[in-house]
This record gives structure tokens, C-alpha cells and sequence, in this order.
């Protein structure tokens, strides 16, 4: 299988000398295309920074990152990261974070309206996508007229709107009870493996584990299999 | 899909708010220098409307509205004789201080040399009778047939005029030229006798043989000539030059006059500006300044406070991978929108509040359009410190 992502030697300290925190330390990882992988840890693991260096969110000090065979990262972007973002990583986190004056489609809409596609087609794609995740019939409301699983399913369509190579998710379901957090996962890994994206989770949640392909274990920064 | 419109809709009220304030504050700062225009306009309207081309005054004074100038009556028949003159006309204008049904009343009176068909009429009819008939202005709040007693006689106004106030602001009263002299030289009955007979006194202080009974008799007489008290006086002279004459050689042969000052039109109004109203224009131009300034502050800190309620919204779009232009146009939309939805409302409201003003308010064009461009400026000022803010913004911090 071909390899979404490489990531190689990424170290991050938050801060100086005795008081410092190593983040990341010299953390390697790698994602076959259409691979849906579980990131476990303990709290203070530096879960949350590795994400965010691959997602291209917050550079990590050193490394290497190649995205579907881009080098976009060797100790410093090596592309325009905002452009990239766009059209090639997908993110949801803990909290939706919808934009509040858009409708649950417009919120879907808007990463492929930001990568100039046309209205008509971006907003029959938007309906698809809700429709994948069972709201379709909630497409007109606001996130304020939503509940927080819904929030969290226009996330993770919003997310997969630019069929991204990559799927970010950061603790996705630990705002929702265990039913629907499985549910939730159960969707994305489903849409994931239609979109032949490759999904990496940051959860809590070890009763759904069953649902990856593959789980990895970080402590203090650095990463293994289990 | 409009972000901008998008938001806005999304939080109508505030958005209604905001702009409703800001016109508010504009309307103020717009009415500030349409009383900075009406002070202006008023200060010369008078010397406008007479069209004279000199202005014929006491020696030594800047009469007859910066300071009071006092002429003899007959000195309008000594000017028309000069030589180039067309016209010369008495000018008789005073302000006085009533008590009139429970209120304080200021009024500058004014005498007519005609019947003040030129005067703008908005109710009534000019003068009819030569005297007892007033013509007074909507802001002296004295409704058509209103009784007034001002001396000794009791006027009643038949017309009422628009937008004609005085330099000092206060409403005109337009009577007949004789009974603006007689409202001006009013003096009280034992004034009268008072005086007729310290001129009796003085004659009987004479030496015997250069007067006489008859004489005697005259003196104490208050219709035959000399006259028991002196010549009534007025406030200048009005004069047309004739044409075909130099203004300025006409101007010349009145100074060598050696009891008048005499000023064209031009220089009158330079006295008003100059002098007369120099200390409010200042006044209210710094006024108008520092209000400018305050508005300044207030939509920039108002404009940028919308855009710090956005960071979240802003660091999920770039995390989204949107383009700096999309965060620039919907904070800058934003902005001018405010901005000049808030311009037009301050126009409208302040059509319908500057009449209700108790000082004139002229909406100048020029004014307008500079306020209206300081207004854009100030809008994409403070969108400059929101785009800033925007950009500086970490798409990292949706995580917290
Ligand atoms: N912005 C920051 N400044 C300083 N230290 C930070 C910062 N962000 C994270 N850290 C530190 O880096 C370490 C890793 O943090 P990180 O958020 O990656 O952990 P995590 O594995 O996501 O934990 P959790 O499961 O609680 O979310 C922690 O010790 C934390 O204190
Ligand atoms: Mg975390």
C-alpha cells in the first residue's frame, strides 16, 4: 500500500532549560492510504502537539514530514502550509468548532468554497456528505440549534469535504456518550475507507477499538505500537 | 457564500446596535460643523441680504453689529448727496431683552426702508401700514398676530419670515424704519420734561437781553423747531454706489467725511469673521476637532472589538486553510458597511433634529463629503488593526 504520511525524528520542546517540557522526542509515524489508526496516551503525552505538527497547525522544532510524497516539512515548511491544509489534511476536534453564522451546510461548504469550488457543486457534495452522516434533514440549522453529537458529525463532514489524503481527530468523541462515540467512529471510518483517506485519532475511548486498523501508544513523547 | 452578510445576519441586533450608535455620534459630529457653517452664515446674512456696497458707520467704530455705531438721522441725506452715490438708505438694527408672557424673549430689531417684500415670508404678508406692524422671525416664536408692546407702542406681527437671525443668533424683528428709531430713541415721559426744562434753566442762566419769552416759550414747545431733545439717532447708512462709478472713488469721498468710517460689504464681513464671531468659530471648529478625534477612537475600538469577537472564528478559517483575502474582505466589509450605513443614518436623522436646534445648522456638500471620507477611513483604519489582529492569529488556537 502507498504510504499517506511520513513523519521522521520530530522533536518539540515548549519552553527553556530545567523547566522545559519535551513534547515530542524524536517520534516517527507512518500512514498507509485509507488506514483509520487509534493514538492512545496518557495525559501530558504530547498526543495533541504530534497532531498538530502533522496537521501542519504548529511546526515541531526539527523533522521531516512527507505528505503523499511532498516533502512539506524538514526543519521548516518546505510549501504554502495554509494552501496545503486546504485541500489535503481534514481536522475535528474535541469541540466542533463550526462557525456560528453558517448553517450545518454551509459549514460543510466552506472548505470547498476556500479551495474555489463553484457554489452549485460544493453545495451538492455538502448535502452528500450530511446525508453520509444522517443530517441531512438538519442541513438548514445553525450549530446552536444542533446537540453535540450532530455538531460533531458536521465536523467530521466539513472535515472530509476537500477529500483530504489525511484525517486529523483529537479526542473527536469525548464530548459524546459511548453510543454515539462509537457511532461517530464507525461513520468515519466507513466514509474514511470511501474517500481513501488515511485517519489518525487521538481517543480515550478504549471500548471502540475495535474499529482500527492499527493502534499506537505515546508516553513522554515518544511513540510505539501496541 | 458571504461571510460578512453571513455574520451580520447571524447577529442582526448587534450589528443594528453598533450602527445605530455610531450614527449617533456621527450626527453630532456632522451637526457640530453645520453650526460651525450656520454661525458663519449668520454672521454675515444680514450683510448679504442689504446688498449694500458701504457701510456708513459712527467714526472710529465697526458698527453697527461688532460694536455699537451712532449717526444722526439726517446723515443719510448728507451721504446721498455725494457725488457717485446711487442710494443711500438709514439702517437702524438693535437688540433687545423682553419679558413676553412668562418667557424671555431676545429680538433684534430691525427697521425696513420698504415694505420687506424681499424678506422669506413663510406666513402673513410684509409691512402694510407704515407703522404698529411687525414682521418677525420663526425663531423668535411669536406666532401671526401676536400683540407686543415695545416703547410706547404696541405691535403686532402680520408676517413671520424663515432663517432670518441676527450675527449674535437671535431672531429679527422687521418694523418700519421710523418705528425702529422710535423703539431705539424711546425715552420715558419725565425724561422728556426733564430735559425741556434744563434747557429753559440753561437759557434763563443767560445773559439778559439775548433771550427772550418768546424764545422761552419755544424751548418749552414739543412741536415746534428747535427741537426740545436731540435728533434721533440711527446705527449707519447703507449705500449704493451708482453705476458706472468706481466703488472704491465713491468709498474715498465718503471717508473724507471727517465724523463716519465707512467699509465696503466685503470689509463688514471681514469685521464679522475677524472679530464679531472669531472666538465661537474657533470654539466650536476645535470642538468640532476634538469630536472628530473622540469618534475616531470610539469606531476604531468599536470596529476592532468586533473583529477580536471573531479570533476563534478567524483561527478555524485558517486552519481551514482559507486565504488572507477571505479574512480581509470580510472584516473590511464589515467595517464599511457599519461605517456607512452609520453615515447615511446620521444624515437622515439629522435632517429631521438640526431644525430643532436652537442655533442654525447649514449642511454644507463639501462638509458632508469630507466627513463622509474621513468616515471611510476611519472604517478601513480599524480594519487594518483587525486584519493585524486576524493575521497574527495562530490557526493553533482553535485547540484551546
Ligand atoms: N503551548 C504550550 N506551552 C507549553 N507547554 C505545552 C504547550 N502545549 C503543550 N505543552 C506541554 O507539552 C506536553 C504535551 O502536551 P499535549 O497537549 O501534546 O499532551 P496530550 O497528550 O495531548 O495530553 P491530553 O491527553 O491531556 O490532551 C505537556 O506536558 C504540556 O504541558
Ligand atoms: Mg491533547
Amino acid at each position: 500500500m502507498k504510504q499517506a504520511l511520513l513523519a521522521e525524528n520530530l522533536c518539540k520542546r515548549y519552553g527553556r532549560g530545567d523547566t522545559g517540557v519535551t513534547a515530542m522526542d524524536n517520534v516517527a509515524i507512518s500512514l498507509d492510504t485509507g488506514e483509520v489508526v487509534a493514538l492512545l496516551g496518557p495525559s501530558g503525552a504530547g498526543k495533541s502537539t504530534l497532531l498538530t505538527a502533522l496537521g501542519l497547525i504548529r511546526p515541531p522544532d526539527s523533522g521531516r514530514i512527507v505528505i503523499d510524497g511532498t516533502v512539506v516539512f524538514d526543519n521548516g515548511y518546505k510549501t504554502d502550509v495554509r494552501a496545503f491544509r486546504r485541500s489535503n489534511i481534514g481536522f475535528v476536534f474535541q469541540k466542533a468548532n463550526l462557525l456560528p453564522f453558517l448553517t450545518a451546510r454551509e459549514n460543510v461548504q466552506l472548505p470547498m468554497e476556500l479551495d474555489d469550488i463553484s457554489g452549485g457543486k460544493s453545495r451538492r457534495r455538502a448535502m452528500e456528505l450530511l446525508e453520509q452522516f444522517g443530517m441531512e434533514n438538519r442541513q438548514g440549522f445553525k450549530p446552536s440549534e444542533l446537540s453535540g453529537g450532530q455538531q460533531q458529525r458536521v465536523a467530521i463532514a466539513r472535515a472530509l469535504a476537500n477529500c483530504p489524503k489525511l484525517l486529523f481527530a483529537d479526542e473527536p468523541t469525548a464530548a459524546l456518550d459511548s453510543v454515539m462515540g462509537r457511532k461517530v467512529m464507525e461513520m468515519m471510518k466507513r466514509v474514511a475507507h470511501d474517500f481513501q483517506t488515511s485517519v489518525l485519532v487521538v481517543t480515550h475511548d478504549t471500548r471502540a477499538l475495535d474499529v482500527f486498523d492499527r493502534i499506537l501508544r505515546m508516553e513522554d513523547g515518544k511513540i510505539g505500537e501496541k | 457564500m458571504n461571510l460578512a452578510l453571513k455574520d451580520i445576519r447571524f447577529k442582526f441586533g448587534r450589528f443594528l446596535l453598533t450602527t445605530f450608535g455610531i450614527s449617533l455620534l456621527l450626527m453630532v459630529v456632522m451637526g457640530m460643523g453645520g453650526i460651525y457653517r450656520g454661525l458663519i452664515q449668520e454672521a454675515t446674512l444680514i450683510i448679504d441680504r442689504a446688498g449694500a456696497d458701504i457701510w456708513v458707520v459712527q467714526k472710529q467704530t465697526k458698527g453697527p453689529f461688532a460694536e455699537v455705531s451712532s449717526l444722526p438721522r439726517n446723515m443719510e441725506y448728507r451721504i446721498a448727496a455725494i457725488e457717485g452715490v446711487e442710494s443711500a438708505c438709514a439702517f437702524i438694527s438693535h437688540t433687545v431683552q423682553r419679558d413676553f408672557q412668562g418667557r424671555v424673549i431676545r429680538m433684534t430689531i430691525q427697521g425696513l426702508p420698504d415694505d420687506g417684500q424681499w424678506l422669506p415670508l413663510l406666513k402673513g404678508r410684509p409691512l402694510r401700514e407704515s407703522h404698529f406692524e411687525m414682521l418677525a422671525d420663526k425663531s423668535a416664536q411669536l406666532p401671526l398676530g401676536t400683540r407686543i408692546r415695545l416703547g410706547k407702542d404696541t405691535y403686532e406681527v402680520v408676517g413671520i419670515t424663515g432663517q432670518m437671525n441676527a450675527p449674535s443668533g437671535d431672531a429679527m424683528v422687521f418694523v418700519s424704519l421710523d418705528d425702529a428709531l422710535s423703539i431705539r430713541n424711546d425715552i420715558p415721559a419725565e425724561g422728556i420734561r426733564s430735559e425741556r426744562e434744563a434747557r429753559v434753566r440753561r437759557f434763563d442762566a443767560m445773559p439778559y437781553g439775548s433771550t427772550s419769552a418768546e424764545h422761552v416759550e419755544i424751548l418749552r414747545s414739543a412741536s415746534k423747531r428747535p427741537a426740545a431733545l436731540p435728533g434721533r439717532r440711527i446705527s449707519a447708512v447703507l449705500v449704493k454706489v451708482r453705476e458706472g462709478w468706481n466703488k472704491e472713488e465713491v468709498l474715498r469721498r465718503i471717508r473724507e467725511l471727517p465724523d463716519v468710517s465707512a467699509y465696503t460689504a466685503d470689509e463688514q464681513r471681514q469685521i464679522m469673521l475677524g472679530g464679531f464671531v472669531a472666538r465661537s468659530r474657533r470654539q466650536i471648529r476645535l470642538f468640532r476637532t476634538i469630536l472628530l478625534i473622540v469618534s475616531t477612537v470610539v469606531m476604531t475600538l468599536v470596529l476592532f472589538m468586533l473583529t477580536m469577537d471573531k479570533v476563534h472564528d478567524i483561527a478555524m478559517l485558517k486552519l481551514l486553510g482559507a486565504r488572507n483575502g477571505v479574512m480581509i474582505e470580510m472584516i473590511l466589509t464589515q467595517a464599511l458597511l457599519i461605517g456607512c450605513i452609520a453615515f447615511g443614518v446620521a444624515r437622515f436623522l439629522g435632517q429631521w433634529a438640526y431644525p430643532h436646534f436652537p442655533r442654525r445648522v447649514v449642511l454644507v456638500a463639501a462638509d458632508l463629503w469630507l466627513l463622509f471620507g474621513i468616515v471611510v477611513g476611519v472604517s478601513i483604519l480599524a480594519s487594518v488593526a483587525g486584519v493585524v489582529k486576524a493575521m497574527l492569529t495562530d490557526a493553533g488556537e482553535v485547540l484551546s
